[in-house]
């Protein structure tokens, strides 16, 4: 519910590990709503979101140690380094990571020798990156991503596709909104169209 | 993680050192042209010091708080901040504190230099330092609530300015209060146990409702 209108109802499902939802529909069909419902952001008019058998209001702080939630807004300090920002956000999400490790990860992102000027001199595929780096150490189970695609050359995406194929052979779910076709192997993927 | 927060906003403001120096600036600038506009009578001067203090000190934090949430909902970083697996209110304190520390201990540490141009003693002056110490506390703390509702809206300054001042009269009150009994040769005692009280009472409420306003406010 956005405002007075309806975007979906009777909408009921439930995630096992090592499952990939690729939620697609047309623009203002819901998806970033329901993703934002998925990650307690926002809370649905009716009905609930269970983790593991328990309403996610009633397991309020708890519930954001098994989620990551990508929005189709960076997260990202622009006067930030890309080491500073993957540090502390790691480090508020609960995880404390050395400068070393940050500077690896960022590497492994495409970001070799721009990992400490601010992130508002990079270009927005590289900032998206930035962002992107968070997946590789969060720890999480369930990873929501809300048109991580958007920006990202072919090397970005095969690297995000090699990332979400990992995080699913390790029992994690991804539930990712997107416009492109999504091929992944082995994993078992689930479609959920939304319709205006 | 309490203090990786405080970290963050340090070098954020650092970075920004711009949006500090202006408010620090407006606040030098707007107690400045006090003593300029009525002239030399010093009677007159010392009596109005400590009023004209404390309200360029409510309206130099009106300018700093709108950035408060503002920067970080833009970016989409407040949404990560509430996704955070720590209890939200903690989340805010910190930032309140950063708060305190960049946008008003600079203004508590300028303001006795500031009172020389009204011709106060050694000991108000004193005072004013102390009271602005004890009471700018609250402007963080209550101006975060008023921050934290305007978040994402459109001209959420004027908006700030509207809610919060109001809340700031007690603290304008006791404080310019203090610094006026002791240049009256009273005790300025009362007023610093209320203001103290009012510091404790908004540092015990305002961060739970800032955090609860944040909720509304990403909704």
């Amino acid at each position: 519910m956005r405002g007075d209108r309806r975007l979906f109802s009777g909408l009921n499902f439930s995630l096992s590990p090592g499952t990939f939802v690729q939620l697609t529909g047309p623009n203002g069909s819901g998806k970033t709503s329901l993703l934002r419902i998925l990650c307690g952001l926002l809370a649905p008019a009716e009905g609930e979101v269970r983790w593991q058998g328990a309403n996610i209001r009633s397991l309020a702080e708890e519930y954001f140690t098994f989620t990551t939630y990508l929005g189709h807004r960076h997260g990202i300090k622009d006067e930030l380094t890309g080491i500073e920002n993957l540090r502390i956000s790691n480090a508020l999400n609960g995880t404390e990571i050395s400068e070393q490790s940050a500077r690896s990860v960022l590497e492994m992102m495409g970001l070799a020798g721009r990992e400490a000027i601010p992130v508002r001199l990079l270009s927005e595929g590289q900032r998206r990156r930035v962002a992107l780096a968070r997946l590789v150490v969060c720890g999480t189970t369930l990873w929501l991503l809300d048109e991580i695609l958007a920006s990202l050359d072919k090397s970005a995406i095969a690297l995000i596709r090699s990332l979400i194929e990992e995080h699913l052979a390790k029992g994690g779910i991804a539930v990712v909104a997107t416009h492109q076709e999504f091929e992944l192997k082995s994993a078992s993927i689930q479609r959920l169209e939304l319709a205006t | 993680m309490f203090s990786w927060i405080v970290w963050r906003e340090l070098i954020l403001a650092w970075r920004r050192r711009a949006d500090v120096l202006s408010t620090v600036f407006f606040f030098v600038i707007v107690v400045s042209l006090f003593p300029l506009g009525i002239g030399p009578e010093a009677q007159l001067l010392r009596s109005i010091a400590p009023g004209v203090v404390w309200v360029a000190a409510l309206l130099a934090s009106m300018l700093s708080l709108g950035r408060l949430f503002a920067n970080d909902y833009q970016d989409g970083t407040l949404e990560q901040l509430l996704l955070t697996p720590q209890p939200l209110y903690l989340v805010v304190l910190a930032k309140t504190l950063a708060h305190w520390l960049i946008a008003e201990i600079p203004l508590v540490l300028i303001a006795p230099l500031l009172g020389i141009q009204f011709d106060l003693s050694q000991d108000t002056l004193r005072l004013l330092f102390v009271t602005l110490l004890l009471g700018t506390p609250v402007l963080s703390l209550i101006g975060s609530v008023g921050a934290a509702l305007t978040v994402g809206l459109r001209n959420s300054g004027v908006l700030i300015s509207i809610l919060v001042l109001p809340l700031y009269i007690p603290v304008l009150i006791f404080g310019a209060g203090g610094v006026e009994a002791s240049i009256m040769g009273t005790s300025p005692q009362s007023h610093i146990y209320l203001l103290a009280a009012i510091t404790v009472l908004s540092l015990t409420f305002a961060p739970w409702a800032a955090a609860a306003a944040l909720r509304i406010s990403l909704e």
